[in-house]
């Protein structure tokens, strides 16, 4: 009897295991074609410069990739930092209040989910370029054009415009979750509104901001539309990746840039998680 | 056990009545004065208003315009929640999940200013009262049902409110639980002498915890009392059959009897009525031997609840009237027996509802 049940058991688990390895062929075939071999190759290509290996020291020590780095990731931090402020005074409210209008301003908001990082660009310079919007009344104001579309405050702008909507979202959702008890709980023991938020909801919307806050970031790293529609000597990461690649003929470099560009979007990723799952540990 | 001390306000609600945006009316105008230290109990089925009634003391809520919240005679209408000094436990308990047990129950002294020290054994003092030693530094995902509770109790008192409200602080836990607690909570607070509004929609939280049991259905108080007046002298049809089990019959009355298919029961009270609405608690009724009483049945069922047993008796009224029989009693299905009810056990209610 034992020894009938054990041969079953052992056949279900056979066939059990084999169907789990046949489901995971086709993520090895993707994982294998898209995402090892040119990955493989692109940072062997980093190291066949005529550096070499020393190819990828120089992302930090030649003056201009250097300048170029700091330049993208201080931008793209910045985007993150502005982006989260707007986005969660903004979702908050919108989540928390029901006026007219309402589901209109949402999906305006959102809007730019659509629009590819050309389009943005060219917003920016209708708004702030020669021509621009904010050219034509300061230049009718104080007599003076304010043209700042092509600078990289132009291209901090543009990535503002894309972040926000994907943000808005994930605190929207966020603070749609938030139990409205913690809040009541907290007044009532005397907390003044300003105290309720820092010490009730923005915790509680902490892995919120995380998660949002990594995407904004890794997107505003990445982001190349924007930067090559507003101008092409702008300094950022991805640019510099495009014009040593087409214009120099740059392979060596150009693929030490982008795997430098890419280790340090997600370690910088990572870092946020674990630096926030500590915070979230260690509060009050 | 002086923790709290002596500085429990007394409550005024005066016609605060509560009609939602959406012209939803959850309260009618109400009023209702909750002394110094007493433990009220707003009873009553989901949706009858006890919770806003809560909020609007709490100052969670607005009432309706002519509406008035007093404080030790002090008008609180216009005073948010946060400047009216009241602790509350929420039915989630809201514990915040980013402190430890020990930093949400000093919250309200941080909020306060006091200082690390005088908080720390505040906290301590708390801790000891509520069971709770040992969980100090645990976070609230690692804490039970049982232990949240006491955890949001402790916190709701540490600022030592004047009024401590509670919104069905027992109803997210399972039945033994809830018992044990029960008893528990109501030596806590007898100890601390606080004035105490609970709302719950158990009955038997109500009776136990109440030194006054307000009983409301949608949006009105049905009846204001102590827990016997309430049981032993219900004002409504809808009072008697909340507050524990109640057997309604409505018969003509002939020389200050029931008439009823089974026989003829006497009732107190005016001689002249020709129909009533009688209450009788299932308690009240004894059960005799067939013919040695004027009102008799037929045994439908019998259940044996172990410290009493519950029989269904058929033919006696035009409904079936539930008798709570003493445990020894050896009758069964079937069986004609004789129901004895005194005349003063028999409770006249308005007709209607």
């Amino acid at each position: 009897m034992q020894y009938g049940v054990l041969t079953k058991g052992t056949v279900v688990f056979m066939s059990h295991k084999s169907f789990v390895w046949l489901c995971l062929l086709p993520l090895a075939v993707v994982t294998t074609a898209f995402f090892l071999l040119p990955m493989a190759r692109l940072v062997v290509v980093g190291a066949e410069g005529p550096q070499g290996l020393a190819g990828y020291l120089a992302i930090l020590t030649e003056p201009r990739y250097r300048a170029t780095l700091i330049n993208t990731i201080v931008l793209a931090a910045a985007t993150t930092v502005v982006t989260l402020i707007i986005a969660t005074v903004a979702g908050m409210f919108l989540q928390r209040h029901r006026f007219p209008g309402r589901a209109v301003l949402i999906a305006m908001l959102t809007f730019p989910l659509a629009f590819p990082g050309v389009v943005v660009g060219f917003l920016i310079i209708l708004l702030a370029g020669r021509q621009g919007l904010i050219g034509d009344l300061s230049n009718r104001l104080f007599g003076e054009k304010i043209v700042f579309a092509y600078s990289i405050y132009g291209l901090f702008l543009g990535y503002l415009y894309f972040s926000i909507p994907r943000v808005i979202l994930t605190i929207m959702a966020a603070v749609q979750k938030l139990d409205v008890g913690l809040e009541e709980a907290a007044r009532s023991l005397g907390a003044s509104p300003w105290a309720v938020q820092r010490d009730v909801v923005l915790p509680a919307l902490g892995p919120a901001f995380v998660a949002s806050g990594a995407i904004a970031f890794a997107t505003a790293m990445g982001a190349f539309g924007t930067a090559f529609t507003l101008a092409t000597n702008i300094d950022v990461l991805p640019m510099l990746i495009y014009t040593e690649f087409t214009l120099a003929a740059n392979f060596a470099t150009s693929a030490a840039l982008s795997v430098g560009l890419g280790f340090i979007a997600w370690a910088i990723l990572a870092l946020a998680r674990s630096f926030s799952g500590g915070t979230v540990a260690a509060a009050g | 056990m002086n923790v709290i001390g002596d500085h429990g306000a007394s409550v005024r609600v005066e016609t605060c009545g509560k009609t939602f945006v959406d012209g939803t009316r959850a309260l009618e105008p109400a009023t209702l004065d909750i002394a110094r230290g007493e433990t009220l109990v707003l009873l009553g089925p989901s949706g009858c208003g006890k919770t806003t009634m809560l909020r609007i003391i709490a100052g969670l809520e607005l009432p309706d315009v002519g509406g008035k919240v007093l404080f030790d005679g002090k008008d609180m209408t216009s005073v948010p929640i946060e400047k009216r000094n009241v602790g509350m436990v929420f039915q989630s308990y809201a514990l915040f999940p980013n402190m430890t047990v020990a930093d949400n129950i000093g919250y309200g002294l941080k909020i306060r200013g006091v200082g690390k020290h005088e908080r720390a054994s505040r906290v301590a003092e708390l801790v000891a009262l509520t069971n709770i030693t040992g969980l100090e530094n645990r976070r609230i995902t690692q804490l039970s049902g049982g232990q949240r509770q006491r955890v949001a109790l402790a916190r709701a008192v540490a600022i030592r409110p004047g009024i401590l409200l509670l919104d069905e602080p027992l109803t997210a836990l399972d039945a033994a639980l809830r018992d044990r607690l029960r008893g528990e909570l109501n030596r806590l607070l007898r100890a601390l002498g606080i004035t105490t509004i609970y709302v719950t929609h158990d009955q038997a939280e109500a009776m136990e915890l109440g030194d006054r049991v307000v009983v409301m259905q949608k949006g009105v108080i049905a009846q204001v009392g102590t827990p016997r007046e309430i049981y032993f002298e219900p004002n409504s049809r809808f009072v008697a059959e909340f507050i524990g089990a109640a057997n309604i019959i409505e018969a003509p009355v002939e020389n200050g009897q029931l008439l009823l298919p089974g026989g003829r029961q006497p009732i107190g009270g005016d001689a002249n009525l020709t129909t009533a609405v009688a209450m009788i608690r299932p308690e009240t009724i004894g059960i005799v031997a067939a013919g040695s009483a004027p009102l008799s049945g037929t045994i439908d069922s019998v259940s044996f609840i172990g410290d009493r047993q519950r029989m269904i008796i058929g033919g006696a009224s035009s409904k079936i009237i539930a008798v709570d029989a003493p445990n020894t009693i050896t009758a069964k299905a079937g069986e004609r027996v004789g129901l004895l009810i005194a005349p003063d056990a028999v409770r006249l209610l308005p007709p209607g509802n």
